[in-house]
């Protein structure tokens, strides 16, 4: 049977037709609204602080734990510790086992999935009182010397950002990504 | 009226939740107490002194009476090693309604609130756009806005809860880390449409312009869906502790990811992996994976009154009074009971069933001096069933205290005494 065009149908194409000219209407009338200046990758390079695992946002530059160690006596160990022990638990950086018969310590070593991670939140955040005075270099440094004590990179290795890319951290597969539940 | 007559509905006390709308005040009062029926004869009322002289004239700013001063937000003590960070919660035993008001709003700072000015703050939209923006505060208030009321609540809500004794505590102390607002901004979809999301695009990066810059990812698909940078929380511009000049806000999602003091935006295609998505804000299951990005708060619902630390002064009749909310929708239902679980009724739900804003409940009961323990079960529109403890624990095991909706429980004991408990 061929298809008729029922006056219902007719109905649905005409509302269809409304529906789509005011859509078309209501997107004009935001659109008249657009003010944001534009601004190129190059203007914020200094402003944008993402450092993600792919290595996106990685600056130049590299350090070593030994070089990094003389940082951390400056600006870290008050809160974390001589050796990365922490001060409190919240501030430990060294140790812990995910497999562990109690429940686990979570540290950079032995919870976090990504080495970038710790570059990124070091250069963003840290020295808590004081964030953002390290100079690229001195967060290089202070992360080869985080990973050292971990004992995932030698004492005087150029950690740069090829090496913090490929870095496997011990819990890398230990995350299940519950994103698509929303 | 005698508590014979009283529409029982389950057990230990639980009235039907129409009975006081149908009697009435009159009918209120003989069923609380003869109190008003049997006055005392040296009972003389007097105009009181502030009826006899003028009080103040209006002022430019309001502010509550001094009276009402108790009800403050509750603050952990300053960390030394973790300046500006932490957190304050909701006095909920003695909110009503469903706002909170903007000064009573929970916080959580990860370093600090940040003294900004508007004039010298921007937000920039970059990454995997076709045309990177920047956009002034000023500018930004000459956009369509829309306006909703939504909760907000930090996923280490009622975290403690998960510990293995039951804290003697107030609801403000255990659950005080959600309140509701109504919250008026821009949808993020009008901005991220101006700057053209490319193809590829999955994820959005958000960051804050505190000393932290504290940063979450939020897949695109939300994030083009409900998301606002929100403005005004009720009525006026966003206080400083909430992210003045702008927040994102992520409806029905862990309160973390509406990023505060929101600076940037970043288009991705995959999560960035901050600290706070990786190290915290993650969940480890007893098999020792952790669940991440588990964004939905759960549905939730807890008694505001009698709980925790309140003292039952007669016996009687009591309103059951509480909130309740869920991240997957509107709250469908909500079921109280007297007597541990045992028995359930439904409550009425006095306020808009919107969706993932804070309802509020209420139920009569009938307290005769004998102990009980009060509970309140959430259903939202998505038939999400609050749990019970046990349940939570069960799934979650001990080692994360992150997203805990499971049934609160307060006893009162024959003297009228009500502290949290575990049942």
């Amino acid at each position: 049977m061929p298809n008729k065009i029922t006056p219902n149908k007719i109905f649905i194409v005409f509302g269809l037709v409304a529906l789509s000219v005011t859509a078309c209407m209501s997107t004009a009338q935001q659109k008249s609204v657009q003010l944001g200046i534009p601004v190129s990758q190059q203007q914020l390079q200094q402003f944008d602080l993402i450092a993600a695992p792919d290595g996106n946002g990685l600056p130049e530059g590299s350090g070593t734990a030994r070089q990094g160690r003389v940082v951390y006596d400056q600006r870290c160990q008050a809160c974390h510790g001589a050796n990365g022990e922490g001060t409190i638990n919240s501030t430990q950086l060294v140790g812990g086992n995910m497999q562990s018969a109690g429940p686990p310590v979570r540290t950079v070593g032995s919870y976090w999935p990504h080495a970038t991670t710790l570059f990124d939140f070091i250069r963003r955040a840290m020295p808590a009182d004081s964030p953002k005075t390290l100079s690229n270099t001195e967060v290089y440094q202070v992360t080869a010397y985080v990973l050292y004590m971990n004992d995932l990179i030698d004492q005087d290795q150029e950690l740069n950002k090829q090496l913090l890319v490929e870095i496997e951290m011990p819990n890398k597969d230990g995350f299940v990504d519950r994103s698509s539940i929303q | 009226m005698k508590n014979s007559d009283l529409d029982k509905v389950a057990g230990n006390g639980l009235i039907n939740r129409r009975h006081l709308l149908q009697l009435g005040l009159a009918g209120l009062g003989s069923g609380v107490t003869n109190s008003v029926l049997a006055a005392e004869d040296s009972l003389q009322l007097q105009i009181p002194q502030w009826s006899k002289q003028p009080g103040p004239g209006s002022s430019a700013y309001g502010s509550r009476s001094s009276h009402s001063e108790y009800m403050q937000r509750a603050a952990g003590a300053p960390n030394p090693l973790y300046p500006g960070g932490g957190a304050s919660r909701s006095p909920l035993q003695h909110l009503q309604g469903t706002i909170t008001p903007n000064s009573l709003h929970f916080e959580r700072h990860h370093a600090g609130i940040p003294d900004i000015d508007p004039a010298g703050h921007q937000l920039v939209i970059n990454g995997l756009v076709k045309q990177p923006l920047v956009f002034n505060y000023e500018d930004l208030l000459k956009y369509p806005m829309v306006s909703k009321i939504y909760f907000l609540e930090c996923s280490g809500n009622s975290g403690s809860l998960l510990g293995p004794n039951a804290a003697d505590a107030t609801a403000q102390g255990i659950h005080g880390l959600v309140s509701c607002a109504e919250w008026t901004g821009i949808l993020l979809s009008t901005l991220l449409d101006e700057a053209g999301v490319e193809d590829d695009a999955r994820w959005l990066a958000a960051v804050g312009a505190d000393a932290a810059s504290m940063g979450r990812s939020i897949p695109l698909n939300k994030a083009m869906d409900d998301v606002m940078i929100a403005l005004y929380q009720n009525g006026e511009p966003v206080r400083p502790e909430q992210g003045y000049p702008m927040r994102l806000f992520v409806p029905g999602w862990e309160g973390n990811v509406s990023v505060k003091w929101l600076t940037q935006l970043k288009l991705t295609r995959e999560p960035s992996q901050f600290r706070d998505e990786t190290s915290k804000y993650t969940d480890t299951l007893p098999d020792r994976s952790s669940l991440q990005f588990t964004f939905p708060m759960g549905s939730k619902s807890l008694i505001t009154s009698p709980s925790g630390q309140m003292q039952l002064d007669r016996q009687g009749l009591y309103q059951i009074s509480g909130i309740a909310w869920s991240g997957g929708g509107s709250i469908r239902r909500v079921e109280v009971s007297a007597d541990g679980g045992q028995s359930w009724a439904d409550a009425a739900i006095e306020s808009n069933r919107s969706d993932k804003a804070l309802v509020r409940f209420s139920i009569p009961w009938q307290w005769s001096g004998g102990s009980a323990i009060l509970q309140s079960r959430a259903t939202d529109s998505e038939d999400n069933v609050q749990p019970t403890r046990e349940s939570v624990l069960s799934a979650q095991g001990r080692m994360s205290f992150y997203h805990n909706n499971g049934i609160q429980s307060w006893a009162v004991n024959g003297n009228g005494e009500v502290r949290n408990t575990y049942a």
